[in-house]
């Protein structure tokens, strides 16, 4: 507390406290659920109540023996995955081509690939489901995927976007003047510097697909069903200790994403440093 | 002419050079634009498309149209003061005896029915008892027999105004409107009338997670911006990790927290607070405690980045002319943290208007928001008219605030408000 902004007078200093107390209180408010879900997976007994009888395995056991849990994961990753690098070329493509443009639309542009970002997730879904259902479209894998890819290309195209307002043009016309084709300076020049924000922008992607329900409870048959998905019927039904592994599972994957882009952020901002 | 004074060429050249670079600026705009081009055309395929498609099914009104052409035609000219005359009547008879076999009859009795109860019966059983065509010139006391219902004026008012093959019909019933016998517009029957009341309530929940959301976030904003950075970003880890964590997993974690015997109603007995657990889910409670809880990284984060760009010798300016705290804080501090308060307001205030998955899984029946009654009319009772219509109005709510939104954090980075 002694770092806190110049404190001079004690009605300052209750201001601060008052400030942290009430802080650390929001940070319990927003940590701990996350956290009181975790160890309940590892209880013995088939009751979401604490104190716990005793600890095992047997809700993650049944998680990896369940087939439907199992078909559900599956199916998170292969439409997270998919949709990832479908929102990976358009989104990348759309920010390179909007870093070049200049028009009085552009803002209109921007709005309108950054619009299902906004949008009610119904509403969207609602659409699609009219609109996929007379061409096949609906409990498609394909069709989600598509929905899912809308949903996740704004992010790429805010990231790589972002990326590209540091990047200096100056780079692809010295590769150009030294003879590099655009494809070629692309390759060597440009995606090297803008890399970190292609990742974070795929993370943010598969972020998007993984956690995405809403759609899927619209445009999903039997088939498709993702771990949000089985995860929602779960909650509705009857919270089971099962839903508390899968709850820890998708946290540890939320972990692992968050960490990596906070990795790239720190690397980001070395790199900045030492440019600077 | 700058050109060529620089390059010290004679004047020949200058317009050939200003035409090649524009023609090579015209070139690079082009490639932008085609660079651009194929997200423009997906997202016109699975964004834009399909919410035109419902936008148009709020106005779409053709089912009756189709089974009964011929009536839709002979109550073309009628002007609806009186019964309509002896020709409407027998080409009504004669598109029921066409329609009977086909499905079109029960999908055209259907969408009578939202807009006149009862109107289903009136059609199948006429359909059921008609059994020829009536004699020319006794249709109208034909089926005046069959159902009653023929010779009262609503029953073909109803009809006319379900010719299509636009309507405004459902776009008034989401706003608890309708179009009484005489064409004017009217308040309906209160047993219809619920719109309104989910619109207001929707409106309130949001409005008193977004006022919980600001409360909360703005001291926590303050702190992780007055911070240095190292302890800043360290907190700022129970903002982001929340933010992260799936919301199917926070509103679960919310009802294992909240739950008769869950972990907050165990505390609360355990150290002698309460004697029965308190009822803090599948209520407004539950659903504002959970929606709060997943928008409040939505409010710190844009709350954040407008207070880090507060200098603190404003503050200490302040102090040094004089003003106490208080005032410093009112006058100087809080001004300058208003983008960012409308920003993290209107961006929660937006994402919770449109919530569906946190009120159905931890709201009662009370508390279901618009989009729950979309869902509904969709997938369960199949009134696209309606579900789109409803759909509709939630739309123009969220692009108009989107608008203010983007007005608001115009010149400010785009991700200011989005993850990041």
């Amino acid at each position: 507390m002694s770092d806190s902004p110049s404190l001079r007078t004690p009605s300052q200093r209750i201001a601060w406290t008052a400030t942290i107390v009430i802080s650390a209180l929001v940070f319990i408010f927003l940590i701990a659920p996350i956290l009181a879900i975790m160890p309940l997976s590892f209880s013995s007994g088939s009751y979401l109540t604490y104190p716990l009888p005793g600890l095992s395995l047997r809700w993650y056991d049944d998680f990896i023996n369940s087939p439907r849990w199992m078909t559900s994961l599956k199916n998170s990753m292969i439409i997270g995955v998919a949709s990832t690098l479908l929102s990976m070329v358009l989104g990348t493509l759309a920010a390179l081509g909007l870093a070049q443009w200049k028009s009085r639309f552009k803002p209109l542009v921007l709005a309108f690939v950054l619009s299902p970002v906004v949008v009610p997730g119904v509403i969207t879904a609602v659409g699609l489901y009219f609109f996929f259902a007379p061409i096949g479209l609906t409990g498609s894998y394909l069709g989600l995927i598509l929905a899912h890819t809308a949903l996740a290309t704004p992010f790429v195209v805010i990231t790589v976007g972002a990326t590209l307002q540091s990047f200096d043009t100056n780079l692809a016309r010295a590769a150009a003047s030294l003879g590099a084709s655009p494809l070629y300076a692309f390759r060597r020049v440009i995606l090297p510097l803008i890399l970190p924000g292609l990742a974070s922008g795929a993370l943010f992607a598969f972020a998007t697909s993984f956690d995405e329900v809403v759609i899927v409870l619209f445009m999903a048959g039997p088939e498709q069903r993702t771990l949000p998905r089985e995860m929602f019927s779960g909650i509705r039904e009857n919270i089971s200790p099962t839903i508390t592994a899968a709850a820890v599972i998708l946290t540890t994957v939320s972990v692992i994403l968050l960490a990596t882009l906070e990795g790239l952020r720190r690397r980001n901002e070395r790199l900045k440093g030492s440019s600077a | 002419m700058t050109a060529a004074f620089l390059t010290g060429a004679d004047t020949r050249t200058e317009v050939p050079l200003k035409r090649r670079l524009k023609q090579a600026e015209r070139a690079r705009q082009i490639k932008a634009l085609a660079l651009v081009l194929p997200l423009l055309l997906f997202l016109l395929f699975t964004f834009a498309g399909p919410i035109a498609g419902m936008l148009w099914r709020s106005v779409d009104d053709r089912e009756v149209r189709q089974a009964l052409p011929q009536t839709v035609v002979a109550l073309a000219s009628w002007d609806g003061k009186d019964l309509p005359d002896e020709k409407a009547y027998a080409a009504l008879a004669s598109d029921i005896l066409a329609a009977r076999t086909s499905g079109t009859i029960a999908i055209a009795a259907k969408r009578l029915n939202y807009a006149l109860n009862g109107f289903r019966t009136i059609l199948t059983s006429t359909a059921r008892n008609l059994k020829a065509m009536p004699e020319p010139g006794t249709a109208k006391e034909a089926l005046g027999k069959i159902n009653l219902a023929w010779r009262e004026r609503t029953t073909w008012t109803t009809i006319k105004d379900a010719s299509g093959p636009m309507t405004g019909f459902y776009l008034l019933a989401a706003l608890d409107l309708t179009r009484n016998v005489d064409g004017a517009i009217v308040a309906a029957p209160p047993d219809q009338a619920i719109y309104r009341n989910v619109f207001a309530r929707t409106f309130i929940i949001s409005l008193s997670v977004t006022a919980l959301c600001l409360i909360l976030g703005f001291p926590v904003a303050y702190l992780l911006a007055t911070l240095p950075p190292g302890r800043s970003n360290l907190l700022m880890i129970f903002v982001l990790l929340p933010f992260w964590t799936s919301l199917l997993v926070r509103t679960c974690a919310w009802i294992v927290l909240l739950q008769s015997k869950g972990v907050v109603n165990d505390s609360l007995h355990w150290l002698g607070i309460i004697d029965e657990p308190l009822r803090l889910i599948y209520n407004r409670f539950g659903v504002c405690v959970a929606m709060t809880h997943v928008l409040l990284p939505f409010m710190i984060l844009p709350l954040y980045s407008s207070m880090k760009a507060i200098s603190p010798a404003y503050m200490r300016a302040a102090a040094s002319l004089g003003a106490p705290p208080v005032t410093a804080f009112l006058r100087i501090y809080l001004p300058q943290t208003l983008p960012g308060i409308g920003a993290g307001s209107l961006l929660v205030f937006i994402l919770a208007l449109g919530y569906y998955i946190t009120p159905a899984l931890v709201g009662g029946a009370a508390d279901q928001m618009i989009s729950y009654f979309i869902a509904l009319y969709t997938t369960e009772t199949a009134n696209w008219g309606l579900a789109s219509a409803l759909g509709a109005v939630l739309l123009l709510a969220t692009l108009l605030l989107a608008l203010v939104y983007g007005k608001l954090v115009h010149g400010q980075q785009v991700t200011g408000g989005m993850k990041n």
